[in-house]
């Protein structure tokens, strides 16, 4: 199972990375994807939509069954990728190439309550 | 879990294996898309030995098989012809879908649905008059062997091989394209598997096999249709053969009884995915999807659904997808067969 240890992670599969500019970019797992199958639509947020940490905030859908993308943490919709409209078969040949959306998060949101690979290598087992 | 003859080709197939009705299936081989456009292109093979192979033989067969089944046996006279058949319930409600083959004289052959093949057992053993001997053949694997290619493709796998009686071929299957199904002796499956695929005849798992049925328009027991609806209300009138004189299981019901739907399938309009379940609205009023997925031939999302009598092809209509309603087209099935798009994409 693919794992990069830069990255942090949720217990519901997202995967999490801080830019430089200070925004998390989001996407799923490895085996998130793995689990789900081949995806053939993606439902991306609306940028502006401010979220909680936990709400649904995207869909991915692939040819066995829709499922939703969490907020890994409070804050902003600031971008959205728009190449997966047209390609979301991307999130299975590179799911830590592709972000779904990018965070801006909440002051006082805390990155240190996201899961690091072990913890979420853990969760899988 | 229960295992095919050929469980151990399929993880050497890397196949990803999935639990279907009680048994162990390959759900796909890495692609399931890929196996799907394979099968409308080239050729694929699917292990489908989860089926039930029911030998029905004796001298009552053909009377028991005509009380017993929707469709009508007498009209197979050929040995190697076959139909479709509803098996309803006194209700006329639907408690299977089968192939029914004549192999010849006094002998028959059902293949049942894995899902429901112990409690069609039980009726079928309630309904068998003396003189009718019913053989469940687990000792027999299922191959389809589908697509443009089949044909070519198992010759060359098979050269000079000729029907004999422990190797049987049918010239059906379930995607909307030519091909056939193959049942031989278990023993002698993983080796008829290897040389298929060997000669090019991509190995397909239950993922290709449900989007090439929709896509070709045929239904799925327990999904489409089950002992709730009858065969006038999931677009199965074809296969009731109402002749005169023949008093089948369910006859009497389903005269008595008035659809109160009917199925037909939606393309849908917009970017998204129909699923089953999901609540259909139009000027009718309400219906349901009963099977819905990404049609990978039309690229784009298509389904069968529930609607009310009135409904019409070419008719709009929305579909509750989480928490928006979506527009979708009301036509007639099949969508894709043999490679070709039926249903018009775009806004008609």
């Amino acid at each position: 199972m693919n794992l990069p240890e830069a990255l942090r992670y949720t217990s519901t599969h997202e995967w999490v990375r801080k830019e430089p500019d200070g925004t998390l970019s989001v996407g799923i797992t490895d085996h998130a994807q793995d689990a789900l199958g081949e995806m053939v639509f993606v439902e991306l947020p609306v940028p502006g939509r401010q979220v909680l940490g936990g709400d649904a905030c995207a869909v991915v859908e692939s040819v066995k069954a829709a499922s939703d993308v969490y907020a890994p943490l409070a804050g902003e919709v600031v971008a959205v990728n728009t190449e997966l409209a047209d390609d979301p078969g991307r999130l299975n040949k590179d799911p830590y190439g592709t972000w779904l959306f990018r965070l801006k998060p909440a002051d006082g949101a805390d990155l240190s309550r996201l899961l690091d690979a072990a913890a979420y290598r853990k969760g899988l087992t | 879990m229960r295992r095919t003859p050929l469980i151990a080709e399929h993880r050497a197939a890397g196949a990803k294996l999935t639990e279907f009705a009680g048994w162990e299936m390959p759900l796909h081989y890495g692609s399931q898309i890929e196996e799907h456009h394979a099968v409308r292109r080239d050729a694929g093979v699917f292990d489908t030995s989860h089926m039930l192979a029911l030998d029905v033989e004796g001298a009552a067969a053909r009377g028991f098989l005509r009380h017993a089944l929707a469709n009508d046996v007498a009209k197979l006279e050929r040995p190697g012809s076959w139909l479709y058949s509803c098996l309803l319930a006194e209700d006329g409600g639907i408690l299977d879908d089968l192939i029914a083959y004549f192999l010849g004289g006094s002998r028959w052959r059902l293949v049942l649905n894995a899902a429901t093949a112990d409690t069609d057992l039980a009726w079928l053993e309630r309904l068998r008059p003396a003189g009718v001997e019913l053989r469940a053949r687990r000792d027999l694997a299922m191959l389809a062997v589908q697509g443009p290619r089949a044909r070519e493709k198992f010759q060359a796998a098979f050269p000079g091989l000729r029907e004999r009686d422990d190797a049987f071929f049918a010239p059906t299957g379930y995607t909307g394209e030519d091909g056939f199904e193959l049942l031989l002796p278990a023993a002698d499956a993983p080796d008829a598997w290897r040389r298929l695929l060997a000669a090019g005849v991509r190995p397909c798992g239950l993922g290709a096999r449900d989007t090439l049925r929709l896509e070709a328009g045929l239904m799925l027991y327990g999904q489409d249709m089950d002992a709730a609806v009858t065969p006038l209300e999931c677009g199965l009138a074809w296969t009731l053969d109402l002749g005169a004189g023949r008093d089948f299981v369910g006859r009497q019901a389903l005269a008595a009884r008035a659809p109160r739907f009917q199925s037909l399938g939606l393309v849908l309009e917009t970017r998204g995915v129909l699923r089953a379940h999901q609540a259909v609205h139009g000027e009718h009023g309400e219906g349901v999807v009963t099977s819905g997925s990404f049609s990978p031939t039309m690229q784009a999302s298509i389904a069968l659904a529930r609607l009310p009598t009135e409904s019409r092809p070419g008719e709009r209509v929305q579909v509750a997808v989480r928490e928006r309603r979506l527009e979708a087209r009301v036509v007639k099935p099949p969508f894709v067969r043999r490679g070709r798009i039926l249903v018009s994409k775009e806004n008609a």
